[in-house]
């Protein structure tokens, strides 16, 4: 393939993932509504990955008192510890590996799921008999995404928190109380608009693009592992490189003191 | 001014007779110089064919020819590049993917493979329709055990896809489609893979289809003994099963496509299907 071909490709694949991302929300405006599939997927999501996302949460923050505490004992500053993992794992760890697990588990599954249905004809079935795919199959996905993902970002930040606590008062042998009161009175209601503001945008990509690529696959099942693939992938740099857009912006919106 | 005679006056109870008359008349499917590539060469050229109201149309070709292709321009699920397709007398190549959903809903579709939901048991699959349009339960259960009974399979209704085997679950696509009693059928190989037992009981259903509800329909195969068999069988509601037409006579609703290398060669009766000089149709009925 030429040069020519793979740019025309790469720009057709970003007007088509375009127009498919805003069909699905615009969808939620106009009956039919499938509120049923938007709850059964809130559970797959959201209830599904509540271990996943509380293990890494805990693990993130734990390590983070780790480091962190060595690293500031040598200025002694350790008592800092608490007010330092909070603020990472609100504004950024807690949004940033929520979405990266979320889309590791559901954005494959979104994908692998629409997948199988292309190619066994299903979704073309679905049509047939009146039924719009889009509606029925990835406006729930969407939303229910992006509201999931808002509840697992607190999850995760209250267990990295704790995860934190319970190293520096176990493994670091420090005050619980001054860990908590650290991470407690420096947050500011900007640092959890930041971090609750991210979960939105993460949850809209997952979604977004797992059904994209779910729902664009050919060529049997090897497509379908390719689509599966394709949508970890993109998803999880999408989820990063939104990040970074976004705490720019956030940033200019919100500086810090 | 110039007065019209009374006897040149239209008569409005025979205007409003000859429109009903040419609505039953007017094809239910018309292709019109219909052609499909996707990107290569085209894998339909300058199609065009009608489909009557009760006619059922049988399309023959080789694997790969694109008949699967046709079959789907018919409601929508692809678009043509050229021409014109009508359904129903409406103009399907210029509507919106929305607009599609209501005239779908007046055909049914059987696909290759059954394509059923396998998350979904059998009930559920084949009331898909009715619990989409909001259908009461009893009247689903009714309906499902109705749609199953006509396929011989009342007994799979809490079953699960995965546990029937391939007849039965084209058996079960064939309820489905049913089931909303369409106005238009489309099946897409509907024996394919299967065992010559199965096939035959599968073409004994489209064959009950037609005679007992004289729905137009559109059957899809490259297998010739069914295609022969729809032809020259009908259904007895007396026997409860097809048996043969007497002194070799054959269905007159009963037609045949022939499609070669996405070209349409072959557009008439079984008759003129056996005696046809085309050599690629001589080539494919050996």
């Amino acid at each position: 393939m030429d040069i020519e071909a793979i740019v025309k490709n790469i720009v057709l694949t970003m007007q088509e993932y375009s127009l498919f991302a805003q069909r699905a929300v615009m969808n939620l405006f106009r009956p039919p509504r499938y509120w049923t599939d938007f709850l059964i997927q809130c559970n797959v999501i959201g209830v599904g990955s509540i271990a996943i996302v509380l293990l890494s949460g805990f693990f993130t923050g734990g390590v983070l008192a780790l480091q962190s505490a060595a690293t500031l004992s040598e200025f002694g500053a350790s008592s800092v510890t608490g007010r330092f993992v909070s603020l990472t794992m609100i504004r950024e760890l807690g949004p940033v590996l929520t979405g990266i697990m979320v889309a590791g588990r559901n954005a494959s599954s979104m994908a692998s799921e629409l997948g199988s249905m292309v190619v066994t004809e299903q979704i073309d079935a679905m049509r047939a008999l009146g039924v719009d795919p889009m509606r029925k199959l990835v406006t729930p996905r969407l939303f229910a995404c992006i509201s999931m993902l808002f509840f697992l970002t607190i999850l995760a930040d209250a267990f990295g928190i704790a995860g934190g606590g319970f190293v520096t008062v176990v493994m670091n042998h420090q005050n619980g109380t001054q860990y908590f009161s650290m991470a407690w009175e420096h947050l500011r209601y900007a640092d959890i608009i930041q971090g609750l503001v991210k979960p939105l945008f993460s949850g809209y990509i997952i979604a977004s693009v797992g059904c994209f690529f779910g729902m664009r696959t050919t060529g049997g099942t090897e497509g379908v592992g390719r689509s599966t693939i394709d949508a970890v992938v993109f998803s999880s740099v999408l989820i990063i490189f939104a990040d970074f857009l976004l705490t720019q912006v956030l940033l200019t919106l919100f500086p810090p003191i | 001014m110039s007065e019209t005679p009374a006897s040149a006056q239209p008569d409005p109870q025979h205007a409003g007779q000859a429109s009903i008359l040419e609505a039953d008349l007017a094809p239910v499917v018309e292709f019109r110089n219909v052609s499909i590539g996707f990107g290569g060469p085209p894998v339909l050229q300058d199609i065009s064919f009608t489909v009557a109201p009760g006619e059922t149309r049988i399309l023959l070709g080789p694997a790969g020819v694109g008949k699967s292709v046709l079959l789907k321009l018919i409601n929508g699920l692809l678009r043509p590049d050229h021409g014109s397709i009508q359904l129903f007398g409406k103009e399907l190549t210029t509507m919106s993917e929305q607009q599609l959903f209501p005239l779908r809903i007046r055909t049914g579709m059987v696909f290759q493979e059954g394509a059923l939901f396998d998350s979904l048991s059998v009930r559920d699959n084949v009331a898909y329709q009715l619990i989409q349009e909001l259908v009461p339960d009893d009247e689903i259960d009714r309906r499902v055990h109705e749609a199953l009974a006509f396929v011989e399979l009342d007994n799979t209704f809490s079953l699960f896809p995965d546990s029937l085997s391939g007849g039965m679950r084209r058996r079960v696509a064939i309820a489905r489609a049913l089931i909303s009693h369409p106005e238009l059928i489309l099946y897409d190989s509907p024996t394919g893979g299967l065992d010559p037992i199965t096939s035959t009981t599968i073409i004994e259903l489209i064959v009950k289809q037609r005679d007992v509800y004289h729905s137009p329909s559109m059957l899809v195969t490259h297998r010739l003994q069914d295609a022969f068999a729809l032809s020259t069988h009908t259904y007895s509601v007396e026997h409860n099963c097809m048996l043969p037409y007497p002194n070799g006579e054959t269905d007159p609703k009963t037609t045949f496509l022939m499609l070669e290398e996405g070209r349409l060669i072959f557009d008439g009766s079984l008759h003129e299907l056996i005696h046809s000089e085309n050599k690629f149709v001589q080539e494919f009925l050996l």
